[in-house]
């Protein structure tokens, strides 16, 4: 039995040297470009383990073999692999030494136990367990880490730990007035949005002027703190999970932590106390621009006056209206600082695992808050504010 | 037995019986070493073999799934406030510097200390302004660390991991990422620490180089094994004064990296 194929600078010759034993002769010039120039070598060397079975030999002759490249080593680890499935011996004193320099190279570190691609688990009420464990231990985790961060406020707000000044006042810069503008924008826009719609659908009614309550109402308790918190979840919880993420990737975190300073006090304190601080502020901004913008729209494009808009506003909305929404953002506040401090705190040690990080803080947040603000208005209906 | 006292004075860390794991994945385990005071220890072993993973142990970032470190006479144990005691006596350099990024050089190295002393903010400038310039920075205290080059980072973590005056100062990977001169310039400054401060000093390395210069003992990880496979001073592994199975030993004298790597690189890519 004597295969031979030759096709330009590729030769091969697999033969039948006896006793079980089979020869597989390579000569010529065995490089990456003629590989995948003639690429039935390909078909070719699949074949070569079957044909010589379990009980069979394989040698090599590579005397007439001139070039080779990593190309031609990969292609018979390939080999070699399957005629281990098989069960065929192979022997490669006959290969170039530099090749089998290389397969001892591969062979020298076995794959690890434990993590290697052969040992995916596929169970699955084992990986349902794991699942669960992984659930229950976040919950744990989570628990534990508003518990300290509870701690650290009580204590900072006693004035028994103190915060460092200078990062303070950065977080409130951050979350403060640099979000001044983002803010703004989006409460006038949103502003114009509503008041347009209302006075198209109110003239129908001839009843333009309600235009003013629909405005004041809808910000005050709902809009304007739902709004800041998402524009701020997506500004500075995602800069806080980064911001945390990233040092915690660059061991910094690790650098607090030896030398015994709280994560928590150091890092969290300072950005949930700002951004809790900054919220209402905002948001008392956001009513006044977009109630702002809904009298451009009432004056403009019906005939309520500004007079007017502003007597229907001041009867419309009241004090607790206001402080409703308010008291909402500070809430939402808390839970974006929490979202984002928390995944920053919990990041994976890659460069991958901030991204991750930065986007779980954000779908977090901005989930929570709808939930809250959902608990919010079943709870308010039930009191009846 | 032998009274203990004498000895234990002596030893600042105790590791008995240690087994370190990652979930369900045995990273080591047996490990028992000592480290004596004043000594510099050098953990060696290959990538991934749990140099690092020893070290977080150490300094208590994780703990054993069994057995003990006990280090200056305390248990390295979850305990909070015991464990916070204890990290006031040693400090870490970590592999890149692990600098505070939001904060300069002088306000990294004056953080321990305005955190955990009662030092003014004059004395804390001025221990700032010579821990610095031990590392040869003096002048770079205004700079952020990502204004510095790797080696000046390193350098910089040194200055920060000796704030407080450790009794232990533990470095992760000291030459990784630094040119050889850097990593040379860093030994040396271990080595003057050591000697001028009678600092115990445990160093986490997979490069050769510098233990000769360096170590006064060292420690080998055998990823094989799962466990220490040898511990003294190496020159005497070398010669084989010390006791060592012949691996240690040809890893020690070698220098000779496998000669078909020489040959892979004349095979030609198209
Ligand atoms: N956080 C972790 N979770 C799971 N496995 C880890 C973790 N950190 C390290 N390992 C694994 O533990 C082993 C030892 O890692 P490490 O101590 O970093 O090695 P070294 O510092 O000696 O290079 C490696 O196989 C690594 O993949
Ligand atoms: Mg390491």
């Amino acid at each position: 039995m004597v295969k031979q194929t030759q096709v330009q600078l590729l030769e091969v010759r697999f033969e039948h040297s006896g006793e079980g034993a089979y020869l597989l002769a390579l000569a010529g010039n065995w490089t990456r470009s003629a590989m995948r120039a003639n690429d039935q070598w390909q078909a070719f060397f699949e074949r070569i383990p079957s044909s010589i079975g379990a009980a069979g030999r394989l040698e090599f002759d590579c005397r007439a073999l001139d070039r080779w490249d990593m190309r031609l080593v990969s292609a018979l680890a390939q080999m070699l692999r399957l005629s281990n499935e098989i069960g065929c011996e192979v022997d490669l004193r006959g290969l170039p030494e530099g090749i089998r320099g290389l397969f001892d190279l591969a062979a020298a570190v076995p794959e690890a136990e434990g993590r290697g691609s052969g040992d995916r688990r596929d169970d699955w009420l084992e990986n349902l367990g794991h699942h669960v464990i992984a659930i229950v231990q976040g919950f744990w985790n989570y628990n534990a880490f508003l518990g300290e961060l509870i701690l650290e406020l009580l204590a900072t707000m006693r004035g028994k730990t103190s915060i460092r000044a200078r990062d303070f006042w950065l977080a409130i810069q951050n979350a403060g007035p640099m979000a001044v503008p983002i803010t703004s924008l989006l409460a006038f826009l949103t502003g114009l949005i509503i008041a347009y719609i209302g006075v198209l659908q109110l003239h129908k009614l001839a009843a333009d002027i309600f235009v003013a309550d629909l405005v004041g109402l809808v910000m005050t308790r709902e809009l304007s703190a739902v709004m800041t918190g998402v524009i701020m979840a997506g500004r500075t919880g995602a800069a806080y999970a980064a911001q945390i993420g990233s040092m915690r990737v660059n061991d910094e975190i690790d650098a607090l932590k030896s030398f015994g300073i709280s994560p928590v006090r150091f890092l969290v304190v300072p950005k949930v106390l700002a951004l809790v601080l900054m919220m209402p502020l905002l948001v008392a901004l956001a009513n006044v621009v977009s109630i702002f913008a809904g009298m451009l729209v009432a004056v403009g494009i019906s005939d309520v006056t500004i007079p007017q808009y502003h007597f229907q506003i001041v009867n419309a909305v009241g004090m607790n209206d206001v402080l409703v929404g308010l008291f909402k953002s500070l809430v939402f506040g808390f839970i974006i600082a929490l979202a984002g401090c928390y995944r920053g705190l919990r990041c994976g040690r890659d460069a991958a695992a901030v991204g991750q990080a930065t986007t779980s803080a954000v779908v977090t947040a901005i989930t929570w808050i709808v939930i809250v603000d959902a608990i919010f208005a079943v709870l308010l209906n039930i009191l009846g504010i | 037995m032998r009274s203990t006292t004498e000895e234990s004075d002596n030893r600042v860390i105790m590791v008995r019986d240690l087994e370190m794991r990652y979930g369900s994945y045995l990273v080591m385990s047996k490990l028992n070493f000592d480290v004596l005071r004043g000594e510099i220890k050098v953990i060696m072993g290959g990538s991934g073999c749990g140099k690092s993973t020893l070290l977080r142990h150490l300094i208590g970032m994780e703990f054993p799934t069994r057995g003990s470190i006990v280090m200056l006479s305390q248990k390295v144990s979850p305990d909070d406030a015991a464990l916070t005691r204890l990290r006031h006596r040693f400090g870490v350099l970590y592999q890149g510097g692990a600098l505070w990024s939001s904060m300069t050089l002088a306000e990294n190295v004056a953080l321990p200390m305005e955190t955990f002393t009662r030092m003014g903010r004059k004395e804390i400038a001025e221990v700032v302004a010579f821990k610095l310039a031990l590392v040869g920075l003096s002048g770079f205290g205004d700079r952020y660390p990502a204004e510095l080059s790797g080696g000046m980072r390193k350098r910089a973590g040194l200055a920060r991991a000796i704030a407080l005056d450790p009794e232990i100062l533990f470095v992760d990977e000291p030459s990784a990422g630094l040119d050889p001169l850097s990593a040379r310039r860093l030994d040396e400054l271990i080595l003057a620490l050591r000697d001028s401060m009678k600092t115990t000093v445990v160093i986490v390395t997979h490069e050769l180089d510098s233990i000769f210069t360096i170590a006064d003992t060292a420690l080998f990880l055998d990823a094989e094994s799962k466990t220490a496979i040898a511990d003294a001073n190496p020159n005497e592994l070398r010669n084989g004064t010390a006791d060592a199975p012949e691996r240690v030993r040809t890893f020690l004298r070698r220098g000779a990296a496998p000669q078909f790597l020489a040959q892979a690189e004349e095979i030609d890519y198209d």
